[in-house]
């Protein structure tokens, strides 16, 4: 596999480094070489948060993604700002619920997801990020179901252990949607 | 013949570099004997300041340290933590305590570090020829207020340990004087009070002593007692300004 | 061996832990915090100390108080801060202490901003402090590495009795990448012959100093120090060749900036040209011999940088000025792009 760069953008808040995470361990668990790149600035909650997750089979050189195979954006501002740095031939994935895409580019595809409505009416509060990686790995293939649950096991903290079930439902909700 | 009188066996049998009348000598002395008595000379760790005393590593014959200026608490702190079963003292002058210093000594108070500060106050910078100090009184003259301490321009004189008293983690802080033979011992005997305080893990203490420097004063050293007890004395009150101890409780 | 995920600060402090470090004095800054609040999480239970000083000036002086007794001691910080401690920094050179200090780099100068930066090379490798001493400067461009150097920095800081440095910056602090522990034994330096750890009335008393009121004196503990110096340089010197045999353009970087580069000299051989790169692991000692093997066949040199060309001179200087050696970089917290650089290779007429 040549290296597939991701990157994740949204609100601070929203869960974007946490599902950047969860890839990965993905990556981790599967034995690849990976980079997790978080941005970081003093805004701690509701500016704009994103984080590069390159996975690769190769010793990976610059961690910083800027041509993404894969865009998960969960906010208006970050799709707009990162949909024309996608590669040609790359994916998008996107909360419907919150963005209204006016892409025009015909090279890539777009996966809308109305991930926030799908977190609320199914009890899974905060789950809008987690449905998105359920989506991407239906779609692209990168990791199989079963890793991403070791993956989710892995970063989930022992005190909030009661919310992996949460997670998994969330992941299987992105894969029937 | 029985000895009645030698010299301090934590003192090394060498000349020191203090000017005549300077009573460095006197407190350095007091600091021994209190080692001596202790037994503590293999398990004490003395810092040096940068000032008059900054080669007092020469003449302390346990390990000593040299500090850069101002920071002997931080490196007392360093060593303490890391050595908690040892005695760890600092030997510190007004400009390098109360100036450079003052972030160092006041942190390190309000930690509650287990040490000894021993804190000469003269009212002068001894080793850079005599210029203001922060305990410089109002009216001296010194290289740097030529005209005398103006107040208005150079500010007030600080009191080291009536700030140090209002903080929770100093466990004693005690002004003292070198002037006369009483005040002699009783400097002795809060020096000895400080480290078996440091003995019983009680916390920070200092002890302030009220100092001469009969050369950048241009004073004779009996002219120099004389205004440490008659200028000095009435601006620094000695006493016990803080004792979390027993006895301080009484 | 199992491998973790960690950031590249997190993992400084768990080597550091590993390694033997009894204990840390921080200060809080950005981005070094997850590696102070690491230390602060873990240094309790690994039987060590951790404290937060007042300021970067008393986190130093700490660890030169700790340091002087023998014990492993570390203190880490971002730009701003390596400039508070550059007075302790002075003093355990002088006193020839041993310990280890982190630079998780921003941009500067001033306060300047917060992101990744390369900008203290001239600091690090050239005049922490006042005074005629160096200190051993290493340079990791990854997570594992920050690990292993770390274990380095602190046995060589023991054997040399001198600080050691590693000089990393915001994009290695903040990644994770896997990395795994190897099986570390803090090497064992007799520290009884200097240490200022109470003498037990079994030795003459230690004394910790570096005052020398004699010129003569003073010259000859600096003479001596440099004479280590020149033993260091002949010994420790340590960097990567990456494709430099064949390489009509040798790219020199450092830390994360290595990794960019690499990204574009690899791209540069998949369009046939024939790029190299040499990445120092040491920025002091500079890995002279290291250089010139690299550049043997190369026409002319690229330093590519996170700041306005510091390493530049030290480039020039290992290779006596026998090649053209350009220029690339971005500051400011700016990280130049691979593509950037692939363009600096063709624009210098990177050959075939």
């Amino acid at each position: 596999m040549a290296a597939t760069e991701i990157l994740l953008a949204g609100f601070g808040g929203q869960g974007v480094l946490f599902a950047g995470k969860i890839l990965a361990y993905c990556g981790l668990m599967d034995s690849k070489e990976l980079t997790w790149l978080p941005s970081y600035g003093p805004e701690m909650r509701g500016g704009t948060a994103n984080c590069s997750v390159c996975i690769s089979d190769e010793p990976i050189g610059s961690p910083l993604v800027l041509a993404p195979d894969i865009l998960i954006a969960m906010n208006q501002p970050s799709f707009d700002k990162f949909v024309n740095d996608v590669k040609s031939g790359g994916k998008v994935f996107y909360d419907s619920t919150l963005i209204e895409s006016e892409c025009t580019r015909t090279d890539i595809e777009i996966f809308p997801i109305p991930s926030s409505q799908l977190a609320d009416d199914n009890g899974l509060k905060g789950g809008s990020n987690i449905i998105l990686l359920g989506k991407v790995i239906k779609e692209t293939g990168i990791f199989t179901l079963d890793t991403m649950k070791k993956g989710i096991e892995k970063v989930v903290p022992p005190s909030k252990a009661h919310l992996i079930e949460n997670n998994f439902k969330a992941i299987e909700l992105g894969m029937n949607n | 013949m029985a000895v009645v009188f030698e010299r301090p066996k934590a003192l090394i049998d060498v000349p020191t570099h203090y000017c005549p009348g300077c009573t460095h000598g006197i407190v350095h002395r007091l600091v021994a004997e209190v080692i001596d008595e202790m037994g503590i000379e293999g398990e004490t760790i003395g810092i040096c300041p940068v000032g008059c005393s900054v080669m007092a590593y020469d003449y302390f014959g346990c390990d000593m340290i040299e500090a850069p200026h101002g920071r002997a608490p931080a490196v007392a702190t360093g060593v303490k933590r890391t050595n908690p079963d040892k005695f760890v003292f600092t030997y510190q002058g007004d400009g390098d305590l109360a100036a450079i210093g003052t972030a160092e000594t006041v942190h390190a108070a309000t930690r509650g570090e287990n040490i000894v500060i021993i804190f000469i106050n003269n009212t002068i910078y001894g080793m850079t020829g005599g210029q203001m100090a922060p305990t410089t009184l109002p009216g001296q003259i010194t290289q740097t207020t030529p005209f005398g301490r103006d107040t208005q321009l150079a500010g007030f004189p600080v009191r080291v340990c009536e700030m140090l008293s209002t903080l929770t983690g100093t466990a004693y802080a005690h002004r003292v004087s070198v002037d006369s033979v009483p005040h002699v011992r009783e400097t002795k005997k809060a020096i000895r009070k400080a480290f078996e305080i440091q003995k019983a893990k009680k916390g920070f203490s200092i002890i302030e002593i009220l100092s001469t420097c009969p050369t950048n004063w241009g004073l004779t050293p009996s002219e120099a007692i004389k205004r440490l007890r008659d200028e000095m004395i009435p601006y620094y009150p000695l006493g016990v300004y803080k004792d979390t101890t027993e006895e301080g409780n009484k | 061996m199992e491998r973790n995920l960690m950031k590249g600060n997190e993992a400084i402090a768990e080597a550091a832990i590993r390694a033997g470090c009894k204990c840390f004095f921080g200060y809080p800054i950005t981005p070094q915090t997850e590696l102070a609040a690491y230390m602060a999480k873990r240094m309790h239970k690994a039987g060590g100390v951790f404290l937060q000083a007042e300021s970067e000036i008393a986190a130093i002086n700490m660890v030169l108080g700790a340091a002087s007794t023998g014990v492993r001691a570390m203190t880490s910080s971002s730009s701003p801060g390596l400039s508070l401690k550059s007075e302790g920094i002075s003093y355990i050179a002088g006193s020839d202490v041993p310990a280890v200090i982190i630079n998780v780099q921003r941009g500067g100068p001033g306060l300047g901003g917060i992101q990744p930066s390369q900008a203290d090379y001239w600091q690090a490798t050239k005049a922490l402090g006042h005074g005629d001493f160096h200190l051993l400067v290493f340079a990791p461009a990854s997570v594992q590495e920050m690990v292993d150097m770390v274990v380095k920095a602190f046995d060589k800081a023991d054997e040399y009795r001198m600080p050691a440095m590693i000089l990393a910056d915001g994009l290695l602090g903040q990644m994770m990448e896997p990395v795994s522990f190897p099986e570390i034994n803090p090497d064992a330096h007799d520290k009884n012959g200097w240490a200022a750890n109470g003498h037990g009335n079994k030795r003459e008393h230690h004394i910790i100093n570096s005052l020398y009121l004699k010129p003569d004196e003073l010259e000859n503990s600096v003479t001596e120090r440099f004479a280590r110096y020149d033993m260091i340089k002949e010994k420790e010197t340590d960097a990567e060749l990456y494709l430099t045999e064949d390489c009509d353009i040798l790219l020199c970087a450092f830390g994360a900036t290595a990794r960019v580069v690499k990204s574009a000299v690899n791209e540069a051989r998949m369009q046939g040209i024939k790029a190299g790169m040499f990445r120092p692991k040491t920025l002091w000692p500079f890995p002279v011999k290291e250089i010139n093997k690299a550049s043997e066949n190369a026409r002319m040199l690229l330093s590519v940088e996170m700041s306005m060309g510091q390493m530049i001179d030290d480039i020039k200087l290992a290779i006596n000025c026998s090649k053209p050696v350009g220029f690339y970089g971005r500051t400011g917290g700016v990280i130049p792009t691979p593509a950037e650089v692939l363009a600096e290779i063709k624009k210098a007429g990177g050959a075939e």
